[in-house]
């Protein structure tokens, strides 16, 4: 394969394989997963900023978060059932409840979330009706909802990671112990991007900062500490989106920090934050992909754990 | 589930709950007796009723199949490989006697690894039906299930294209088919086995290089085989996926190859990914909690 005039992190190494074909296969998803993890990603950190809003008797963030975060989960759901190669038979999916399956814990995490998130958005047309039941009965609904959508939250924005590091994919499953610290970082900086955008109160700042913080330390780990595993990220288009995620990201930090007097420089930070959540989760998808599309990345990490094994080397041939 | 259900060595059919299952039966491929028929590949084909993958030449080998997918449960490999022997004798100044018809076995005279310049090596790959399937682990619908003789099958009503199989899988074996959206593998014939049939692509191999039967028959069959190659002088014979401490628990279906598995397309030493599926969560959860600190950090935070 050739890699375009990328520099290679780790001197060439050799191998063996059928004709270069890869041994693991690709996942078969398009970018509606990556765009999945994203839209997961920000439903889960507006809920919890929704949350953060409620609590705080701040409305405008409250109301923001919860409006965003079903906007995100309804997005979500949309991208989730289209990348199916059965789109009509999505309901398969609550025949079981299987701790081995990621995607059937997530199937029901995403569930109960979207549920409570749904409740709690729609709470927040209360005030827009007439004087009636469901006018009383709303706002202490949509309260319990918003912390129910805040309690699955956290659930909802790293089981991805799992999901993504529970394959065959060198670099994704190589990467299991970081992947989620970066998306919980992403996904509590795109919440405190909207955050920023709607109510640039100290505390969406301070949200940005540390999950961006997640993210960055999370990403650099991953960039750096896997050996030829990390080379993915490194190169080709996967290490660009993932270098251009870095500056936005230091962008939307720098903003929400130095940017404090100004709404228009806040809501820009916020902004950054969001694309840079955004192509961040591209880049690790695409690194992954990569990875597999490789054989050298499946080959080279099983030979090297093979001769340490066994310190005499394979049988003679 | 029991304490190995993850990982090591396991029967996975008592383990996934048949109370009296079988004998688990599975496959020994022997690819030193392979001649790259194909037959094992049209016999799958015909049996299971599986759509063409495609009139491709690929031109690197006798190979236009390339490789299992949706479309191929079995797939012969061809790899033309020089003889190491062989560069040697080039070196050779006095002219080689090309031979004459005798009354000996070709080559029988010569000893082993140089009878030729080049070698063939002809391998018919096909689903391993893991003792911890990454596939059947993964998947979120039930579609795959663990059938009583040990095997991992799909159920097509069922499956709704999701893909994660696909992804998990170590060997890169199951796929998803383009048009229709769903994912298919070798189901080691499970509508035959019931009948009490051997599967089409070992009724049809000519040589016996595919074996079906008892697992714990084959294991023995493939030692003897072993011993006899390494005693005849081919030292590369060995086994690949016959280990019930390897990263898969061991294969149903497992091979005697000649060369390192990579060369087949095999990877060296494959691990299921769901060994580590308890770390995982232990990670995450580590991540979810840091997360809902940093909110709470943040918002308990000055107000100013």
């Amino acid at each position: 394969m050739s890699r375009r005039g990328d520099r290679p992190m780790v001197p060439r190494a050799e191998f063996r394989s059928y004709y270069g074909q890869p041994i693991v296969r690709p996942a078969p998803w398009t970018h509606d997963i990556a765009s999945y993890l994203f839209t997961g990603g920000l439903a889960a950190g507006s809920a919890l900023l929704a949350a953060g809003g409620q609590l705080t008797r701040r409305p405008r963030l409250r109301r923001t978060g919860r409006v965003a975060a079903l906007g995100a989960v309804a997005a979500s759901g949309y991208f989730l059932v289209a990348d199916l190669g059965r789109p009509e038979r999505f309901l398969n999916m609550l025949r079981v409840a299987k701790p081995t399956s990621p995607m059937s814990m997530g199937t029901w995490i995403f569930s109960a979330f979207s549920g409570a998130a749904g409740v709690a958005a729609v709470a927040e047309v209360a005030p827009l009706l007439p004087a009636s039941f469901l006018r009383r009965v709303l706002p202490p609904a949509g309260a319990v909802a918003g912390l129910g959508a805040a309690a699955v939250a956290p659930a909802l924005a790293t089981y991805t990671a799992v999901l993504l590091a529970d394959t065959a994919t060198p670099s994704w499953h190589v990467a299991y112990p970081e992947l989620p610290f970066v998306f919980a970082g992403s996904a509590l900086a795109s919440g405190a991007g909207v955050g920023l955008i709607a109510d640039p109160v100290p505390a969406t700042r301070r949200m940005a900062v540390l999950g961006a913080a997640l993210e960055l330390y999370g990403a650099h780990r991953i960039e750096t500490t896997k050996g030829i595993l990390s080379e993915p990220y490194a190169t080709g288009r996967a290490g660009r989106l993932l270098r251009v995620g870095r500056a936005l990201t230091a962008a939307g930090v720098a903003g929400a920090v130095l940017g404090r007097r100004s709404r228009v420089v806040s809501a820009l930070s916020g902004l950054s934050l969001l694309a840079a959540s955004a192509v961040t989760r591209f880049g690790i998808f695409e690194g992954g992909m990569a990875s597999a599309r490789d054989p050298k990345y499946t080959v080279l990490p099983q030979r090297e754990r093979l001769a340490g094994r066994v310190p005499d080397g394979p049988p003679p041939d | 589930m029991g304490i190995n259900s993850l990982y090591g060595p396991l029967d996975p059919a008592p383990d996934a709950g048949y109370p009296d299952a079988p004998p688990r039966m599975g496959f020994f491929t022997d690819t030193s007796v392979c001649i790259g028929c194909k037959a094992c590949e049209v016999a799958c084909k015909t049996w299971n009723a599986i759509p063409d993958d495609g009139f491709n030449l690929l031109g690197h080998s006798y190979d236009n199949t390339g490789g299992l997918s949706a479309d191929s449960w079995r797939h012969v490999a061809f790899i033309e490989q020089p003889a190491v022997d062989a560069l040697a004798a080039a070196g050779r100044p006095e002219p080689q006697f090309l031979g004459m018809p005798g009354t000996t076995l070709p080559g029988e005279s010569v000893p082993a690894g140089s009878r030729t310049d080049f070698r063939w090596l002809m391998m018919s790959n096909v689903c391993k039906h893991c003792t911890h399937a990454g596939c059947l682990d993964v998947c979120p619908t039930g579609s795959l299930f663990r059938t009583e003789f040990g095997t991992v099958v799909v159920q097509e009503d069922i499956c709704n294209g999701c893909g994660y199989c696909v992804a998990a899988c170590p060997y890169g074996v199951i796929d998803r088919r383009e048009d229709d959206g769903r994912a298919w593998k070798c189901t080691l014939c499970y509508d035959r086995l019931g009948d009490g049939l051997t599967p089409a692509c070992a009724q049809a191999c000519p040589t016996e290089s595919i074996v079906f039967g008892e697992l714990s028959e084959l294991h023995a069959r493939a030692d003897e085989r072993v011993a006899k190659l390494h005693a005849d002088g081919v030292g590369s014979a060995r086994l690949y996926g016959h280990d019930q401490d390897d990263g898969v628990g061991g294969d149903g279906a497992f091979f005697l190859l000649l060369d390192e598995p990579e060369v087949y397309g095999l990877p060296p030493d494959p691990i299921v990914t769901t060994r580590d599926l308890p770390d995982m969560w232990k990670r995450a959860g580590l991540a979810a909690l840091a997360m809902a600190a940093s909110v709470a950090v943040s918002f308990l935070g000055r107000r100013g």
